[in-house]
Formats: C-alpha cells, sequence, structure tokens
C-alpha cells in the first residue's frame, strides 16, 4: 500500500515527508509502547500510535519505519517533526482512533506482519 | 578492516528526549561502514535500549562501540544504583520503572529482554550502589 493511500484511509493530515507518499509500505503496527514496538516488530512499514514524545520517532528509525501516523488528534512537538525530517520518516495525524484506524488500514489490505509471528 | 574502530558517548542522564542520540549516531556511522540493515538494526536497537534503560534509571553514563573486523561490542556504563536481582531483571516483563516512565512508552520490562535477543552476547556486571556495566555483542560472520 503507498502511504498516500494511508492518508486517504485515515482521512489524515500530513506533517512532514511528503516527498516519501508513494512509497510502498507492507504491513503496520499499533502500540502506545515503544519496547514493544522494539521488541515485537519485524518490517513494518507503519507505526500507528497515540503516543507523543521523541523517542516514537527514534524507535521508527531505529525500525527503518517509514511512517507514523498519530491517532485519536494527537499532534507531535516541532522538536519531533524536525526530528522526522532528518530521519526520512513521513509523520501524519488523523482524528480517529487507534482501533478504528488499525480497522480501516487492515480491511484495506495492509496487514500486521510480513511473515513473522508477531505483531 | 584493520584496527578496530572505537567511539566513544556520554550519555546524558537529565534529559529523556535526548535518550537515544548515541545508538542514532551509531546507527549512521554503520551505514556509511556499508553494514546491512539487519546488523544496523540489531545493534542500534540493543544500544537504544541500553541507553534508555541508563536514562531512566542511572542518571546516564558512558557508551563505548568497538568495530572489528569479526564483531561489533558495546559497552553501557553507568554508576547508577545497579540492579540487585539479574535473573529477575532479564524476565520479559519484569520493571521496576514507575508510571511516569510508562506513559513514555518504556518500562514494559522488555529493555534487558531485547538486548538478549538482538545481541549475541550479553553480560551483566552490576553491584547495588556502585553501578552497572552491560556488554553486548553481535558477531559478523
Amino acid at each position: 500500500m503507498k502511504i498516500c493511500e494511508i492518508q486517504n484511509l485515515l482521512n489524515a493530515t500530513m506533517l512532514c515527508g511528503e516527498e516519501n507518499l508513494e512509497h510502498e509500505v507492507y504491513s503496520a503496527c499499533c502500540s502506545d509502547m515503544m519496547s514493544d514496538v522494539l521488541a515485537y516488530v519485524k518490517d513494518q512499514g507503519v507505526l500507528v500510535t497515540g503516543l507523543i514524545n521523541p523517542q516514537v520517532i527514534r524507535t521508527a528509525s531505529m525500525m527503518d519505519m517509514a511512517c507514523v501516523v498519530f491517532v485519536r488528534s494527537k499532534a507531535p512537538t516541532d522538536e519531533m517533526v524536525d526530528l522526522a525530517e532528518k530521519c526520512g520518516i513521513v509523520l501524519m495525524k488523523s482524528d480517529m482512533r487507534a482501533y478504528e484506524a488499525c480497522g480501516h488500514l487492515f480491511a484495506a489490505g495492509l496487514r500486521g506482519n510480513a511473515g513473522g509471528t508477531h505483531g | 578492516m584493520g584496527e578496530p574502530l572505537k567511539f566513544h558517548f556520554e550519555v546524558d542522564g537529565e534529559n529523556f528526549s535526548s535518550a537515544g542520540e548515541a545508538s542514532v549516531m551509531v546507527k549512521k556511522k554503520l551505514r556509511q561502514l556499508g553494514f546491512s540493515p539487519e546488523i544496523m538494526r540489531r545493534v542500534s536497537i540493543a544500544m537504544y535500549e541500553g541507553e534508555i534503560n541508563m536514562v531512566i534509571h542511572a542518571d546516564g553514563g558512558t557508551a563505548d562501540v568497538t568495530v572489528s573486523d569479526t564483531e561489533i561490542e558495546i559497552v553501557l556504563k553507568d554508576k547508577g544504583p545497579g540492579i540487585a536481582d539479574v535473573e529477575r531483571a532479564m524476565q520479559e516483563g519484569y520493571s521496576t520503572a514507575c508510571d511516569n516512565i510508562r506513559a513514555l512508552g518504556f518500562g514494559a520490562g522488555m529493555g534487558l529482554p531485547n538486548m538478549k535477543k538482538y545481541s549475541d552476547y550479553l553480560h551483566i556486571d552490576s553491584e547495588v550502589g556502585v553501578g552497572t556495566t552491560v556488554t553486548m555483542r553481535i558477531n559478523l560472520n
């Protein structure tokens, strides 16, 4: 799925990384616990979260993720946007709750894991 | 490669926002050196969890990374409270972090298990009231 399709499905506002909207992602995960993201996630392209602090961006960067979606109308700080721009990560925010956002993505074919058993 | 490459970092314990900066730097260096995404990810995640631990529990410390032909070694040293029961600390889900740390997305009791998972060798040398030294190695062959 292209990142621009995620934006459409979640009716999301782009915050940075517009140049990567055509980038393909193959799976996603959802968590507010970054340690769980670091533990269980493998080759996920997208992180859906309601957590706001710079470690969200660092975690995504460590995991080579392409896109972070902030749900529940949460907006990242300027510091987080700067960090994401440096890492080449797309940020967007949606008014949907996490469950609803994940439901839309899953129904549209974006699954939880690209072949592993967790996530 | 010849002589091993050494990198030294001071990890600031005062500032949660900056935690992980050393790991980001290391990932960047490894990319420049041409390592595979898998090796970069394992090294940077293992080090990142260690860095977060030093900031949460030990008021910061130092990180030393050595890249040789056969392995990448990460040594994280702090003068924090030490770990009373290392075996228990290694259990998934066990954490002594308080609620304000959980609110930041950490303290799920996955830090040390993740460090073990992503490294080939993990040794924890800790003395209560003195500090902790964590040594991790990732094989390159």
